[in-house]
């Protein structure tokens, strides 16, 4: 049993459902990469995992969330709270705003080893040196003291992720983690969380938007689209043979390594409005493959190969 | 499609300066420093960096919506800090900028045809009400746009259909040069696609040249003529072409950092150590020593120059040189 | 219109509609005091003196047998009237300096700010007592007492927008299409600079109401035999005892008044930020 196993989750929020039926899994030592749009769910799904739904009204409607063998929606949700920092870290997007402005960066890592490991206040400081080392942070005793201000993006969030691995935990949700960062620091930051992954065994839930990100650090993808996963498979064959017209028209997006100019599409129309979710096929109205069927139910997730694909046409069924 | 440029940076520098009073000391902070570049009519120019690059203040001193504190910025030959308010008025016409944030770079009360409308408002143009709901459903229909749109105001629209209706408003007055500043770094991959295909179609049809700023590498690479690589205020790299051999060790580590979407070119590299170090304080030399692999003494002591050939570089040991290999 | 949606999500709150109500009924009465009024504002009958609530006089009688119904009525007029017209004169005067000084910047700046802080420095009813004796007691001097003291508020509050309005980048875009700066101030920055300015103005309007009713209680306001409802509330502190609705009613006028105006102004707030946060989403 892998140590995350999601089935079936459903969230909703009032009378929306912007997360439907999402399956997901990831192991100890394994990078799972959840990409998706705006509007895909993949933010909300991240906040599902951390038992953070409630702060914005939402709540899992069905499924199960089991971290290492517990179904947490089965359970109060204070089991949830208590993982929480401690077997389940989340890194955000913002750095600036996951810091407290008014405290310095080590005391604040300083206070998750206490928290959520009982050290006292040197042991609690040595070991916030030792990750901030293995963050590669350079000269760590001095910014250990340093504010949030005084630090690089890049910085902050070696900081965040030092953080979020003080509490020792066994499962990571990085939501998108290096968007606000510049591209050389965004390869070292994501180096970084890979090496984590390999060397502290480590299961890595990524969140991005970025299918560049996806390529070079996940081992397995599960690709969502308005609030559905379109597929899920190994890296390897979502961007060599993908199924999902969605998959291929999303890498098609990317200018690869001289492509001329003029030759980049785009995928016409734009992702349907929470508010008028369609029960058919979501993607039909943008695909180029829709036929009748696709416009009248929703497509169920189909096995092909080692990937798993919700289309009534799915590419390369027979390859 | 002639190589005559169609705007001009002399020498140009732009200082803002923070702190100051009676209290905080005063820093100045160089944001472009000592820029030389010319840019072709009817190509486009990609400028490309990181934050603190300068390529944001160089795209609105291109634009005249800022002042050089030094050097000149030449439009069609005309120093725009020399113009009277009603000659800079029409220069405006002829150049105009598509900006990075869809969201706000509509005045949110205002219906979209209105905004799209107000150019001609401005620069005094008088048209009949017919004339001008042609002349608006024409823009909105060359960006991609249902004519009925004109009413609604920005907040209805998506992402992509308010960026559509920058870049309308942005051809409103026929400009010849268009400055596009991160265009589409807020938009969803498969829309900033279709964005680039309009602005592809558009550049063709309009015979337009582009001043394309971007962070992103390989959406440069894809779409411009030729490259402009800054880094910390200066021009590092000149590249005539996206296929172009690097020269410069930044470009090389700002093309190692980005991910290929190629899942068995897994690259184990990165050539940029530590991070970009604050425009505050310039070291004297080359501002990219720092963290570059190959830096000897003499890049810590003198600042390279660009070469004037025709792929510019401004290093003491560029990559083609012995010693460094790629 | 888009202005009006505020205002109707307002009223649609526990406490703005009653709040609302309030407000429209003091402004019906102020309009149509001479029709509701069942006596003149000034008639004077000392047989009929300090007498309580009747049937002929609903709230009693003052110390000059004028009924009191009638005068609160007419005093709504004088209240809100005088409230509403220098709030206003304020709130205009206010929105173009505060508008000048945080589009220009620089000198222009500093000196019309040090100006307003000046006049901010000073409690309101001290300008007042100022004014007052420089130009004499009255309604016309209470009203300009009024529109200087609370002009400071909406000058600040003004520029404090335009300052931050001023980095728009649909403000660079304007500049860059060659607007000028009267375009791109009346069509942009004020448009969306006024709704802050104009709720502030609504709070300030109970203030104003209470400062009058001051003024009129120290016989600075109103002159006699207008009814303001603070003078009218001076002159019954000397029968408080013997006919307390002499105070009483009119003192209840204000405050009922000055209330509704808050709560109504707490109801359109929020409706303002929920909107805002509705259309960031």
């Amino acid at each position: 049993m892998a140590l995350l196993e999601v089935e079936g989750l459903t969230i909703g929020i009032g009378r929306f459902t912007p997360v439907e039926g999402v399956d997901l899994a990831v192991d100890r030592g394994e990078v799972l990469g959840l990409v998706g749009e705006s509007g895909s769910g993949k933010s909300l799904t991240a906040m599902a995992l951390m038992g953070l739904l409630p702060l914005i009204r939402g709540e899992v409607r069905s499924g199960s969330i089991v971290f290492d063998g517990v179904d947490l929606t089965d359970r109060p949700p204070d089991l949830h709270r208590r993982l929480r920092g401690r077997r389940i870290a989340l890194v955000t997007q913002n750095p600036m705003t996951s810091l407290d402005p008014i405290r310095t960066v080590g005391a604040q890592i300083d206070e998750v080893s206490r928290l959520h490991r009982g050290l006292d206040a040197r042991s609690a400081r040595a070991r916030s040196l030792a990750l901030m080392d293995e963050m590669r942070i350079p000269r760590a005793s001095a910014v250990h003291g340093q504010y949030p201000h005084q630090l690089s993006g890049g910085m902050k969030q070696r900081i965040v992720i030092a953080m979020a691995l003080a509490g020792d935990p066994d499962l990571v949700v990085a939501d998108e983690p290096t968007t606000a960062l510049d591209v050389t620091v965004q390869a070292q930051i994501v180096r970084l969380m890979v090496d984590l992954v390999r060397d502290r065994g480590l299961a890595l839930v990524l969140i991005t938007h970025d299918m560049g990100v996806v390529a070079q650090a996940c081992d397995r993808v599960v690709v969502l689209y308005a609030g559905r996963i379109a597929e899920t498979g190994p890296v390897e064959t979502i961007f060599a043979a993908p199924h999902h017209p969605y998959t291929r028209a999303l890498i098609g997006c990317i200018p690869t390594e001289g492509q001329r100019r003029g030759t980049l599409i785009g995928i016409p129309g734009q992702v349907p409005s929470l508010v008028d979710y369609p029960d058919h096929c979501r993607f039909a109205p943008r695909c180029a493959a829709a036929s009748a069927t696709c416009t009248s139910a929703a497509p169920a997730l189909d096995a092909i190969g080692a990937s798993r694909v919700a289309c009534f046409h799915p590419l390369g069924r027979d390859a | 499609m002639s190589d005559r440029p169609i705007l001009r940076f002399e020498s140009v520098v732009r200082d803002f300066s923070s702190g100051g009073g009676w209290f905080g000391e005063r820093r100045v902070l160089r944001a472009v420093n000592a820029v030389d570049l010319k840019v072709p009519a009817g190509r486009v120019t990609g400028v490309v960096g990181e934050s603190g690059c300068g390529k944001s203040t160089l795209a609105r001193l291109a634009l005249g919506l800022i002042r050089p504190s030094a050097g000149r910025v030449l439009f069609e030959g005309e120093d725009l800090a020399a113009q009277s308010r009603g000659r800079m008025r029409r220069l405006r016409a002829r150049m105009q900028m598509v900006f990075q944030d869809p969201y706000s770079s509509i005045d949110p009360r205002w219906a979209v045809g209105d905004a799209i409308a107000e150019p001609f408002q401005v620069q005094g143009i008088r048209m009949s009400r017919a004339e001008r709901a042609a002349r608006i459903a024409d823009l909105l229909a060359m960006v991609g746009l249902d004519p009925s749109q004109a009413a609604s105001l920005p907040h209805h629209l998506s992402g992509g259909q308010k960026q559509r209706v920058g870049i309308a408003r942005a051809l409103a007055l026929e400009p010849s040069l268009v400055v596009l500043d991160e265009p589409t770094a807020s938009l969803d991959v498969s829309i900033q696609a279709q964005i680039i295909a309009l602005l592809e179609g558009l550049k063709a049809r309009l015979d337009l040249t582009y001043l394309f700023i971007s962070h992103d590498l390989g959406l440069v690479r894809y779409f411009c003529d030729r490259i402009v690589v800054m880094y910390l205020g200066s021009v590092v790299e000149i590249l005539p072409s996206p296929d172009a051999e690097i020269r410069h060790p930044y470009t090389r580590a700002l093309m190692d950092s980005a991910f290929v979407p190629d899942p068995t070119r897994r690259q184990r590299l990165t050539r940029a150590t530590g991070e970009i170090s604050s425009a505050f304080d310039l070291p004297p030399g080359c501002a990219y020593a720092p963290r570059c692999p190959h830096a000897v003494q003499r890049c810590r002591i003198e600042r390279p120059r660009l070469d004037p050939s025709t792929h510019p570089v401004a290093c003491h040991l560029p990559l083609d040189r012995a010693g460094a290999r790629s | 219109m888009s202005a009006l949606k505020p205002l109707l999500q307002a009223i649609a709150t526990p406490r703005g509609a009653p709040a609302a109500l309030v407000l429209v009924s003091v402004v019906v009465v102020a309009i149509l005091a001479d029709h509701l009024a069942p006596h003149a504002y000034d008639a004077q009958n000392l047989m009929r003196a300090n007498l309580p609530p009747s049937a002929d006089h609903l709230l009693g009688t003052d110390e000059f047998g004028r009924d009191l119904f009638s005068r609160i009525l007419y005093g709504a007029r004088i209240s809100l009237g005088v409230a509403v017209t220098s709030i206003g004169a304020s709130v205009a005067i206010g929105l173009v300096v505060g508008a000048v000084a945080g589009y220009a910047g620089g000198w222009v700046d500093r000196i019309l700010m040090a100006v307003v802080d000046l006049t901010w420095a000073f409690p309101e009813i001290l300008i007042a007592l100022v004014l007052i004796a420089i130009l004499g007691p009255g309604l016309g001097s209470t009203a300009v007492a009024i529109t200087v003291g609370y002009m400071a508020q909406f000058a600040r509050l003004a520029r404090a927008q335009i300052v931050a309005l001023k980095g728009e980048t649909y403000v660079e875009a304007t500049i860059g299409l060659g607007a000028g700066h009267v375009h791109l101030l009346m069509r942009h920055l004020v448009p969306n600079a006024l709704t802050p300015v104009l709720v502030a103005g609504m709070l300030a309007t109970g203030d104003a109401i209470v400062l009058e009713a001051t003024l009129g209680y120290f016989g600075l306001g109103a002159q006699p035999p207008l009814p303001s409802w603070g003078a009218m509330m001076s002159s019954g502190v000397g029968q408080m005892f013997l006919a307390p609705w002499v105070i009483v009613f009119p003192g209840l006028a204000i405050a009922i008044t000055v209330v509704a105006i808050n709560l109504f102004g707490d109801a359109l707030i929020d409706a303002l930020q929920i909107r805002n946060r509705l259309r960031e989403g």
